[in-house]
């Protein structure tokens, strides 16, 4: 269907362009060798997103899927310069692709080839003027691995980004056999109130209702519903919020004393959360689903037992305790069987370690441990218990995986204020998510799978 | 004809006398008693006068004994504020401990005892508050055990479990801001608030 293009006196004609595009020094390129000098076998697969027919709603999505490819950190981003002399050295109207008399791009996988990439993504109209598709090309087997289709044609419509995101998460997949993790959200707590933001940082939005007073957030397994504590009156009680539907309900059990750091289990059947009292502070379960049988986990009488986190097969729960003195890293059965130390620490000497979070593919438990008197982000491997430091630099706390097992959003002061950021664990690639006010206990949601409403 | 001219010159002269005098001799009759009149008049007076003394000593005492009232009410309602305040006294923890520390904080604490033990119908809501260095969420629990600890102090010197409730917010509500040990060191603290019968607070030992 494709064919191949791009003469190799074209390819020459870009060496001095392209060599400039090299993200790491290379040597000098030397007549006869091949261009494919930004990708490193074995490492990240080189991704271009191609330009192409212009208009503001494509435009749009190819920038949101170059930025959610990007921040999978599963691909080395390969951009062409914007200057004229890629365009006029193709002399085809378009740096990178041509648009054909039947609607498909006319894909130069020659010059994609030359210039490192292993994939190519791109952005094309149907004949349907409120359906846009993305396709997504295999560079060195030269032929389109998948299309995916993107409904609505105002760029900042709700719809339309997810619907990209999830593009995105699936070229990820095409590529890697997981998923990515654009099509989700992140909540935080910003002067008591709820925000949400999705995960390329767009669309800040609040949640909570205006004068709630608003504390350690969680998402039930859908990604559409928020699950927080509202302090009001001395109390703490954990509402259920169905962000996307505006409905939201007390969870019985918890209109009194002081309940928060809810987490549901995986199958959103059962919410454990913390319940402080003179008693001290127990982990609690209630059945969401049939309404009842609220279920005492901890028993703690001079200890405190907190900040629950359920394995992703339900079957267990890792907190954080005080019967050790400080706190530190427990786990036990999701029916309060089995407590046991989780992440090791010598006594007096390791710092104290708060809120785990254990990773969707089961893996790893993230936590916070203080060093030197600053909190810093941990990963445990579940397997070996074998413990790992992440950050040092400023406040690090409060982690929250994303659906790919991979990213961690975290608060960080590094900058002053308290913002979400997010690390790659694997490369230990940073970026800033939030800028605006402050935020703190971060929740990142599982890949939303359902259309959002506007 | 003569005597008839006299007569008739003579019944005038009289009738003129009467015109001129005619009231004259009915007045005479009560001059004698006017001064009857006068006394009467001036017992009445006197009456009145006493009355009104009467009503306006009474006026007086009804003010003055409302300006006692008024005073006394301000004395009590000045004592009360003043009791309040030895009521919300905040004491202070050391860094992610919920322990009473003996000296200053035990006075206060103490000196709450004595309030409450004056006065049965007061109750007192504790809050259990930390700095913003530990965990967020911990920080629920710490402040839950801090302000626990205040109440533990108190009932274990004889105030009734009842009258005392706790709660906590955890880092929540720093009342000084700023990253530096000044401000970390206020807010960690328990505050103390009046639930019910702080109207009347009655002074221990008054």
């Amino acid at each position: 269907m494709m064919r191949r293009t791009a003469p190799t006196t074209l390819v020459f004609l870009l060496l001095p362009i392209v060599s400039l595009l090299a993200q790491d020094p290379v040597p000098p390129v030397e007549q006869g060798v091949r261009i494919g000098i930004t990708y490193t076998p074995g490492l990240r697969p080189g991704l271009m997103v191609l330009g192409g027919p212009r208009a503001d709603v494509m435009d749009s999505i190819r920038a949101i899927l170059r930025r959610d490819l990007d921040h999978s950190d599963r691909f080395e981003m390969i951009t062409l310069p914007t200057g004229d002399s890629i365009v006029l050295g193709i002399s085809s109207g378009s740096a990178d692709g041509v648009m054909r008399a039947d609607g498909d791009l006319f894909v130069n996988y020659s010059l994609h080839a030359a210039l490192g990439a292993e994939y190519a993504v791109a952005v094309l109209p149907t004949s349907d003027p409120l359906e846009t598709v993305v396709a997504v090309y295999d560079v060195r087997g030269e032929t389109e691995r998948r299309r995916f289709s993107i409904i609505g044609t105002q760029p900042g419509d709700e719809r339309l980004r997810m619907s990209v995101h999830r593009a995105a998460d699936e070229i990820v997949r095409v590529v890697t056999g997981e998923p990515g993790f654009a099509a989700s959200r992140i909540l935080f707590i910003s002067n008591g109130r709820l925000f949400r933001v999705d995960a390329d940082g767009a669309r800040r939005e609040m949640v909570s209702g205006p004068g709630i007073t608003t504390f350690s957030p969680a998402w039930d397994p859908t990604g559409t519903t928020a699950v927080y504590t509202e302090l009001y009156d001395g109390w703490g009680r954990i509402v259920v919020h169905d962000v996307a539907a505006g409905t939201r309900r007390v969870v019985p059990a918890t209109e009194q004393l002081l309940n928060y750091t809810a987490a549901v289990a995986p199958d959103g059947a059962t919410v454990a959360f913390s319940r402080s009292s003179e008693e001290g502070t127990d982990i609690y379960r209630y059945n969401l689903a049939r309404d009842c049988c609220l279920e005492r986990l901890t028993v703690g009488r001079f200890s405190d037992n907190l900040s629950p986190t359920f394995s992703p097969d339900g079957r267990q729960i890792a907190f954080v305790t005080t019967r050790v003195g400080g706190q530190q890293i427990y786990v036990m059965s999701a029916d309060g069987t089995g407590q046991e130390l989780f992440a090791p620490f010598d006594y007096g000497v390791t710092g104290n370690s708060n809120a785990p979070e254990w990773s969707p593919d089961g893996l790893q438990v993230a936590f916070h441990r203080d060093v030197m008197g600053s909190p810093q982000i941990f990963l445990m491997d579940v397997r070996s218990r074998v413990v790992r430091q992440l950050t040092s630099y400023g406040r690090n706390e409060d982690p929250t995986w994303a659906a790919d097992a991979r990213h961690l959003a975290f608060i960080s002061s590094r900058t002053g204020r308290r913002q979400v950021w997010i690390i790659d664990v694997e490369s230990g690639r940073v970026r800033q998510l939030t800028t605006v006010g402050d935020a703190r206990l971060p929740a990142w949601s599982p890949r939303i799978q359902e259309p959002m409403q506007p | 004809m003569k005597l008839k001219f006299f007569l008739i010159g003579g019944m005038a002269v009289m009738m003129v006398a009467a015109a001129c005098g005619g009231g004259q001799p009915e007045e005479v009759a009560p001059a004698v008693d006017s001064a009857a009149i006068r006394d009467s008049l001036a017992r009445l007076e006197a009456q009145r006068r006493a009355y009104e003394d009467s009503v306006r000593r009474a006026r007086e005492e009804e003010d003055r004994l409302r300006r006692e009232r008024e005073e006394a009410e301000r004395r009590a309602l000045a004592m009360a504020a003043e009791v309040r305040n030895m009521v919300a006294t905040r004491i202070h923890f050391d860094f992610d401990k919920s322990e009473i520390r003996p000296g200053t904080d035990t006075d206060v604490l103490q000196s709450k005892l004595d309030i409450m033990q004056a006065n049965p119908a007061l109750r007192i809501e504790i809050v259990g508050h930390c700095d913003e260095r530990g965990s967020d969420e911990y920080n629920m629990a710490l402040g839950m055990r801090r302000a626990t600890a205040a109440k533990m102090w108190l009932v274990d010197r004889g105030i009734a479990e009842g009258r005392v409730t706790v709660r906590s917010m955890g880092e929540e509500s720093p009342i000084a801001m700023g990253s530096n040990e000044e401000a970390w060191t206020q807010n960690r603290r328990d505050e103390f608030n009046v639930t019910a019968g702080g109207d009347r607070l009655t002074k221990p030992g008054m």
